[in-house]
């Protein structure tokens, strides 16, 4: 009982510790959320007109154009947002466990893995913020979700579980090297799967070697929950599916960093 | 815990470390009485950060047994590391927070009662002379002061055994004298065990109660200060000489121990005191012998070193007469 309530404390604590550093040092979080925004904005003024009226009633959308292509894209931009956060917490860990403090950490009798679990606690509340960002330049810009109240509750849950497991993964991909540099691009991949899902065209418009991929690959279960749940699209079995994910990932995520983060350090 | 002042609070039997086939650490034993100051003395890549590193739960020994407050450190780590304090070789602070900052995360990772906290980080902050600091990111502290706030880190959970990995390393005569006083302290007012790693044969001369010598993984010599003097013996008097000739004719004249053509200089025996200096001096007048330099040299562990391991390391062999005084550490 006492060892859950000191991973409790001790995580609070690293969570203050991440705080204050993000206070102090923002410019990752402001890569983190201005990167997807500018994609928004490029998606949607450079190429919205023509893949709007493109695909046209394949979009669900009744007016076509740029106007229907904002709605759909939201949610593809937003699984965007969590991947770049996801990937400066990455770098973040990366850099941190460099560090001569973690190796103190490392020689005190604390939670072992709340060095950890503050940095994901300190990732999930910067990654929201990030998303609120980009959400509103999304409804600036001419954003219309139908979402009501408990719709808007089910976004927030969704994405908290989305961006729990992807930065347990991140947290993992970060110690797979000692290599600062290495450790922080691992997690690229994450930025382009919303890419090759559902995020920005319909899976159905491509060809069919990269559909099977797309239909399969965890984001476009993310992509099709958020998207049912701003603006009123049939979600089906992708809630499942996507809970189903977010476990796995979680709980391999978790799994992995921790044993890489108990490894005898080289340093 | 005080009542265990008879049982070691660090005890090491037949450690061995190595990495790849690189032995770095090969049989060692350790076993350093609660409330004493033992210094582990070795050049570089003798293995003194590998044997803190072992000690303080950050790596496993590859054979042989730790103890660390009664504790195994292989078996039971956390116990170990509650009993703890370690200051590190490189600076272990979080360069991002405060020196403030910085404490107080110590004593939120310490589950201090929450009323001391501030209480314990400003009476730190005092103590270490970082009041002025306190406010300011950690990223801009001197070494020095990057030093005392290590130190003080490490202090903020009242660990009963602590390791001091280099404390003075880098830093100038009067903060390393600042670092004794507060180690001393330690020891004196608190009752503490220090294990300290140096590469400064003066500096374990000052603090240690004990010294154990590090030579390329093995233990090469164990003792009190004086213990280790007594080994090597007397000492010796090097005489400096401008030329060739100079030199010839005085190894002639004088009893030498030792000579070194290369560089023109003679040993020979004798100590420091005014008399036997004296009648050394006589005799080089009549000879007639220009001398360059004299340089009077009483036996210190660098001697120690040279006897035990046929290399002379850390500081040059000996003292010139006229600074002689002015290096005179205060006594204890
Ligand atoms: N993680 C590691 N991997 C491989 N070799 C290592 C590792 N850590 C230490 N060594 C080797 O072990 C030897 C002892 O290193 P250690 O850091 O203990 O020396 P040291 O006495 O602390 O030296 P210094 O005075 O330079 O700090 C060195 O030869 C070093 O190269
Ligand atoms: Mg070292």
């Amino acid at each position: 009982m006492s060892t859950v309530t000191h991973a409790v404390t001790d995580s609070a604590t690293m969570l203050r510790r991440q705080l204050r550093h993000m206070l102090r040092y923002p410019v990752l979080i402001l890569t983190a959320a201005g990167v997807p925004a500018i994609f928004l904005l490029l998606f949607v003024y450079v190429l919205g007109g023509a893949i709007g009226s493109g695909l046209g009633g394949s979009l669900g959308g009744s007016a076509g154009g740029r106007a229907a292509y904002v709605n759909y894209v939201v949610p593809g931009i937003v699984l965007m947002t969590v991947a770049t956060s996801a990937q400066s917490t990455a770098i973040s860990v990366a850099t941190d466990l460099t560090t001569g403090v973690v190796t103190r950490f490392r020689t005190m009798a604390i939670a072992r893995v709340s060095v950890l679990t503050g940095h994901v606690l300190g990732s999930l509340i910067q990654t929201m913020l990030s998303i609120s960002f980009v959400t509103g330049v999304a409804l600036l810009i001419g954003f219309e979700p139908t979402a009501d109240l408990g719709g808007w509750l089910g976004v927030v849950g969704v994405l908290a579980m989305i961006t729990f497991a992807v930065t347990w993964l991140c947290v993992a991909l970060a110690m797979v090297t000692d290599n600062v540099a290495t450790a922080s691009n691992l997690p690229m991949p994450l930025m382009i799967l919303p890419m090759v899902g559902s995020g920005l065209v319909p899976t159905d418009s491509m060809p069919a070697w990269l559909r099977w991929f797309a239909e399969y690959q965890p984001f476009t279960p993310f992509i099709e929950t958020l998207r049912g749940l701003l603006t009123g699209t049939p979600i089906g079995d992708s809630a499942i599916l996507a809970v189903g994910w977010c476990a796995a990932i979680t709980l391999g995520g978790y799994l992995w960093a921790r044993r890489l983060y108990n490894r005898e350090p080289t340093g | 815990m005080t009542a265990n002042h008879r049982q070691p609070a660090v005890a090491a039997t037949a450690v061995r470390k190595a990495y790849g086939d690189h032995v770095v650490l090969d049989g060692i034993d350790l076993d350093i009485p609660a409330g004493s100051v033992f210094a582990l003395l070795g050049p570089n890549g003798s293995g003194k950060t590998t044997m803190v590193r072992l000690l303080s739960t950050l790596i496993r020994a590859d054979a042989g047994d730790l103890r660390v407050a009664g504790h195994d450190v292989a078996r039971e780590p956390d116990a170990v590391r509650a009993a703890i304090g370690v200051t590190g070789q490189f600076s272990a602070v979080d360069h991002l927070l405060t020196g403030a900052e910085n404490l107080l995360l110590m004593a939120d990772l310490n589950r201090l009662p929450r009323k001391e906290r501030r209480r314990c980080v400003a009476e730190l902050l005092e103590r270490f002379e970082l009041v002025d600091a306190a406010g300011k990111p950690a990223s801009t502290y001197s070494g020095g002061m990057l030093r005392r706030l290590d130190l003080a880190m490490t202090l903020v959970g009242r660990p009963r055994v602590i390791f001091l990995d280099e404390p003075t390393t880098g830093l100038d005569p009067r903060s390393r004298r600042t670092m004794w006083e507060i180690i001393r302290g330690l020891v004196a007012d608190e009752g503490v065990t220090i294990l300290l790693t140096t590469q400064y044969l003066d500096e374990a001369d000052q603090l240690a109660d004990r010294i154990a010598v590090l030579y390329q993984g093995k233990l090469v010599a164990t003792g009190t200060p004086e213990e280790l003097k007594r080994q090597v013996g007397g000492g010796h008097i090097t005489l400096r000489f401008a030329d060739q000739r100079g030199y010839e004719h005085a190894a002639g004249v004088l009893e030498v121990v030792s000579r070194n053509d290369a560089a023109f200089t003679l040993q020979v025996a004798g100590q420091g005191d005014v008399r036997s200096l004296r009648a050394l001096l006589d005799r080089l007048d009549r000879a007639s012998l220009a001398v360059e330099e004299l340089r009077v040299h009483t036996p210190d562990l660098d001697d120690v070193f040279f006897a035990l391991t046929g290399n002379p390391v850390g500081t040059p062999l000996g003292k010139s007469v006229s600074s002689s005084v002015a290096e005179q550490e205060p006594a204890r």
